[in-house]
């Protein structure tokens, strides 16, 4: 029974048409870490969106439905969903500098979800956050709670939206590039940090990266998109065994290795790109009939 | 073979603006202490290091968008650490950069053709037109692109547009920060295929940074490793990766995630 279930996801841009997402589906077991792999603008962020409600304004929901728990997201009243989706889902951004904000202190920012969405008297709310910080490793939870963002490094910044995105309990996170503005060393850091939160709490994550190295170390099983179609599902043990799309394989191809002696790196060929596009145009050609 | 760069006891310090006192003078703070190395004519050399390892304001100091507080920078025999701008004028057309944002680095009101061929017009070149076209040729971008706005250009045609300007003012030097890190793998393969290429048939020197081991495995004969503003390694690259000195280069190398699920990780 999968806790998440992504059926036949199509998102286009209101107005033109453009499709973003075309016919995804995907689904995610309680506690299981699935990739979400893709190049730019292969939709991967806006399934991550689409399943927290936030997707952009200029962008409509043109088909399939979102089920989270057993309930789809799309037959409940707006407030409602908000509800759920707060109680039930989080997120954790890419950017930890954007995604705080810099005129307020870091405390309130985590206890305010706990509050607003799930009722908490403050007192509690700020007890929790203090326990979330000190499981996030972070020194002097007390200190941190008074400070401002700009006050904290990087990978600081990032321990306290992990601490943010669990607080509530949530059953499912989305993890958007948590670690793309991060270095290697830091990176590795949030990464187990990440695991170790995920399996002391049982929670399903929805991993978002362009990084299959990330994937290899993160996840038990990935999606690969391309220009918002499915191309390969794979566990990662099997994928990184010898993908089965030749997209995928070029992709695979063209990620950097250092233990690689030769260290030549293949861009993905041409024709391989006209074949997955070939593919997808095929698709929408069924759709529209 | 002739040293291009001599950089020796290099020191750099900037005011630290978040330490500053309402009234007063800001502390300094040093970030770069006392390096020294040389670059070779024609050699790729690799600048690897963590966030705030001082590896942007290295490249900034050798082209002289900073000025060192101590020590020495000397490019092609000329002591250029505290030129005047007037001075450096006409040295600056022998020294490129290539920024890593080429959406921040490229006006966005400008065509291509403008953006190549403006620094050509100011450092006094003829033939432009032909000289656009023949640095689009090289880069392996249409030449109708000169008509394009950066914005009509995906993340690696702009940063071809970037390595065309470079390349266009016929450097000695260029120094490429993080040019690769904002693109998609494939990409990312391309441009430095396309660097490689270019260092080759214009026998250029190029400094390639980059928080990246497998990029500068790919593509740099040597490599400086900075920790703290401070050189811990500057050795062959092939040697380095198979046994790195340093105890920071081995945690560097140990943390990056390799696309291999049987890697060890902890």
């Amino acid at each position: 029974m999968s806790f998440l279930s992504v059926e036949n996801l199509s998102l286009r841009i209101r107005g033109d048409g453009a499709r973003l997402l075309r016919s995804v589906t995907l689904a995610v077991r309680p506690g299981e870490v699935m990739g979400l792999v893709g190049e730019s603008g292969a939709g991967k962020s806006m399934i991550g969106k689409a399943i927290l409600g936030i997707l952009p304004r200029a962008v409509e929901l043109s088909g399939g439905r979102i089920v989270l728990e057993g309930q789809d997201l799309g037959t409940l009243p707006a407030a409602e969903r908000r509800r759920v989706i707060g109680a039930k889902a989080a997120l954790i951004p890419q950017d930890p500098l954007t995604a705080l904000n810099p005129s307020r202190r870091i405390g309130p920012q985590i206890t305010d979800r706990l509050v607003d969405i799930l009722g908490w008297d403050r007192a509690r709310a700020e007890a929790r956050a203090a326990d979330l910080l000190a499981e996030v490793q972070i020194p002097q939870p007390a200190r941190v709670m008074r400070s401002y963002p700009h006050e904290l490094s990087g990978g600081m910044r990032q321990r306290v939206l992990i601490a943010s995105a669990f607080a509530a309990e949530p059953k499912l996170i989305v993890a958007d590039e948590p670690t793309t503005a991060l270095d290697v060393t830091v990176q590795k850091q949030i990464l187990r940090l990440i695991r170790q939160m995920q399996e002391r709490h049982g929670t399903a994550l929805l991993f978002v990266t362009h990084d299959l190295g990330v994937v290899s170390k993160v996840c038990q099983n990935l999606t690969v998109l391309y220009a918002g179609a499915v191309v390969e599902r794979a566990t990662v043990g099997a994928f990184f065994a010898g993908p089965a799309h030749p997209y995928s394989r070029a992709l695979l191809a063209a990620t950097p290795k250092y233990t690689d002696p030769t260290g030549s790196l293949t861009p993905v060929p041409e024709a391989v790109v006209a074949a997955v596009r070939a593919e997808v145009v095929a698709m929408d050609e069924a759709e529209d009939g | 073979m002739d040293d291009l760069y001599q950089v020796s006891d290099l020191r750099l310090s900037l005011a630290d603006m978040t330490a500053k006192p309402l009234f007063g003078t800001a502390p300094r703070l040093e970030i770069l202490k006392g390096l020294s190395f040389t670059i070779p004519k024609g050699e790729v050399v690799g600048i690897v290091g963590g966030s705030g390892s001082g590896k942007s304001t290295l490249g900034r100091a050798m082209v002289r968008l900073l000025e060192p507080s101590g020590g020495s920078i000397r490019f092609a025999g000329t002591d250029i650490t505290h030129l005047d701008e007037t001075a450096l004028r006409p040295l600056r057309r022998r020294f490129q950069m290539i920024f890593q944002d080429p959406m921040s680095s490229l006006n966005p009101r400008h065509t291509v053709n403008r953006l190549i061929g403006a620094p050509l017009a100011l450092h006094g070149f003829d033939g432009i037109a032909a000289r656009v076209d023949r640095a689009l040729d090289h880069v392996g971008l249409p030449r109708s692109f000169k008509a394009r706005f950066p914005h009509e250009l995906s993340g690696g045609q702009r940063q071809r547009v970037g390595i065309a300007r470079a390349i266009a003012m016929e450097p000695e030097f260029i120094l490429a920060d993080e040019i690769v890190s904002g693109l998609d793998v494939s990409s990312q393969a391309q441009v430095l295929n396309l660097l490689e290429q270019l260092v080759r048939d214009l026998g250029l020197t190029l400094a390639f940074i980059s928080h990246d081991l497998s990029v500068i495995r790919r593509l740099c004969a040597r490599t400086i490793v900075l920790h703290h503003g401070e050189i811990v390694e500057n050795r062959p690259t092939a040697d380095l990766f198979a046994a790195p000195a340093a105890a920071y280069t081995r945690d560097l190398l140990e943390a990056i995630p390799l696309p291999d699920p049987g890697q060890v990780w902890d």
